[in-house]
């Protein structure tokens, strides 16, 4: 078997301050996978992401990077990452073309090479007609998109995103993910951050789940799916929805006069609800899944884990 | 990365600090010529000529190498004080450190743009001063070898500043209120031979004394310390500043949580 992309070991850090960022989070990703890390704000996904780049120092534990200790091999680790950071962090004043062509600089790859790349990555990313203006012009997408350019210029063997697409419009982030999933496919592997869970659920094969800094779910996106056993419809009604039916095993309530929510397991049929509305003149012009499967899941996941922590 | 990467990764780094003092001459370049050329009026012509001669020299002569060796001291200072911390405040920095570019390519290459730039200021008052007097380079080699070690050592001094600042005052309180008292008391307008102790005494606590001197000897060939101590406290500050600056780049003060 090949070696993991990234191997978590315990990994455990402790600011300054007293705040136990990660509690001994341990996890793995396979090469050439792309894998989703979510988490609520300040479960640690930040933290572990930092240790990962080597800008946060760990307390304890162990990352490696296609083998290599981020830790004691700092430089062999690095030299295969690419790092796509939550806030912008490029000089405002320079170009793209010469923030690309500098970041390759860093990791020693040659200027030609280096010029050859920046006009490849910025073209990929729709950016080459703003190649030569200054950066701070640039629109939020733009500056989003110059961050993942710059991430591949030493071509990484993994890619780490941490809330790429956060504030961006829906046009961008298509052609965004249209360009991290082909490059996925041509074998580097992915680890993404995101609050928008459905770019998790359709791009990420496997999945781990951080809440207060330990690791509470850690499986495939097929496996964890399935085990949501309930699903939520929202109807739209012709009139009004007047007194709602009972329905055994269904959960119905009443969002305004013209729309209703209706929870009931997954397994459970729908024509009885729909006679069970006929029978009251409820007229249903449309419905629709409340929210995406994996969104409904993480919610779970850590209010189960924050009842669980408060038991 | 090989000793190849880590040239390109110092290339790199040297570049860009050249690179953005170009960028913002008006704010690197400019303003030591204008300050210089009014020290060189009001000092040299106006006030000069009253005073007479020092060490042999007409003042506005003697002043010359005092007056560039500020310029380079002020400027290779303020240049990686203002960069680095600029890069640790817009975060750019993380592209480095993220990067496997070793600690001391990355101080390295700021030092050498400190020194590029405090080498662009020297030779701008040097060519303002010639408006003014005409110098003769005494001994070259001390004069560059002392320009090269008192760059360095201020930008050193700049950089462990830069790493510890958290705001834009942070850096500019140590110029203002260490850099330069010690400019101006390390000899630039006087003889400390001139001074009755214990003042001559305590001046030669002033590690920039020794600078102006070395480079005033360079130029003029006098100089009120001796050339081997002026050399020893040059090199000894840049070890010791040095040994401090890759500390704190390895520990990742200010730079890694």
């Amino acid at each position: 078997m090949s070696q993991p992309a990234l191997e978590v070991i315990d990994l455990r850090k402790t600011y300054a301050n007293g705040v136990q960022a990660l509690k001994g989070v341990s996890l793995s990703v396979e090469q050439g996978d792309f894998f989703a890390l979510l988490g609520p704000n300040g479960a640690g996904k930040s933290t572990l992401i930092g240790i990962l780049s080597s800008l946060v120092n760990a307390s304890g534990g162990e990352v490696r990077v296609f083998g290599r200790s981020v830790q004691r091999e700092r430089r062999a680790a690095m030299q295969m990452i690419g790092l796509v950071p939550q806030e912008l962090n490029f000089n405002q004043f320079e170009k793209p073309w010469e923030i690309c062509v500098n970041v390759a600089g860093f990791y020693g790859i040659p200027r030609a090479v280096a010029e050859q790349r920046a006009e490849q990555y910025l073209k990929q990313l729709s950016l080459w007609d703003k190649a030569f203006v200054a950066s701070r012009t640039l629109s939020g997408g733009m500056k989003r998109r110059l961050m993942i350019a710059r991430a591949m210029m030493n071509e990484p063997r993994l890619l780490v995103l941490d809330e790429p697409t956060a504030g961006v419009d829906i046009e961008i982030r298509r052609s965004m993910w249209k360009f991290v999933s082909e490059i996925n496919r041509a074998g580097t592997t992915v680890i993404l951050t995101t609050h928008y869970l459905e770019e998790a659920e359709q791009l990420c094969r496997n999945i781990a789940i951080i809440d207060k800094g330990t690791i509470i779910e850690h499986t495939t996106m097929k496996r964890l799916l399935a085990k949501l056993d309930v699903e939520t419809f929202v109807f739209d009604l012709a009139g009004g929805a007047g007194e709602l039916p009972s329905v055994d095993g269904v959960r119905l309530t009443r969002v305004d006069d013209h729309t209703i929510e209706a929870e009931m397991a997954r397994t459970h049929d729908l024509n009885s609800l729909f006679a069970a509305l006929t029978a009251r003149g409820i007229t249903v012009t449309s419905m629709r899944n409340k929210a995406n499967r994996l969104e409904e899941l993480f919610v779970r996941l850590v209010e189960s884990n924050k009842s669980g922590a408060a038991a | 990365m090989n000793a190849r990467g880590n040239l390109i990764a110092l290339y790199t780094i040297t570049r860009r600090e050249v690179a953005r003092i170009l960028r913002i001459w008006s704010q690197t370049l400019l303003p030591p010529a204008i300050t210089m050329a009014l020290y060189f009026v009001i000092f040299g012509s106006l006030i000069g000529g009253r005073i007479g001669e020092m060490h042999g020299f007409r003042y506005i002569d003697y002043i010359v190498p005092g007056l560039i060796m500020m310029s380079v001291i002020q400027n290779a200072y303020g240049n990686i004080s203002s960069s680095f911390f600029g890069a640790k405040f817009q975060r750019f920095v993380e592209e480095m450190l993220v990067s496997p570019t070793p600690s001391w390519v990355m101080l390295t290459g700021y030092i050498a743009g400190g020194v590029l730039r405090g080498l662009m200021v020297g030779v701008i008052v040097l060519g303002v001063s010639l408006f003014f007097t005409r110098l003769h380079l005494a001994h070259p080699l001390v004069t560059l070898s002392t320009f090269v070690l008192a760059a360095a050592v201020f930008a050193l001094a700049g950089f462990v500043n830069a790493v510890f600042a958290k705001k834009f005052d942070d850096i500019a309180i140590v110029p203002t209120f260490v850099l330069t008292p010690l400019t101006y008391l390390g000899g630039v307008f006087y003889s400390v031979d001139l001074l009755p102790e214990p003042w001559r005494t305590i001046s030669h606590a002033n590690p920039v004394l020794y600078m102006v001197n070395a480079f005033r000897y360079g130029i003029l060939g006098v100089s009120d310390v001796g050339l081997g101590l002026a050399y020893g406290v040059m090199l000894g500050a840049a070890l010791a500043l040095g040994a401090v600056a890759m500390v704190l780049l390895k520990r990742g003060v200010g730079l890694r949580a």
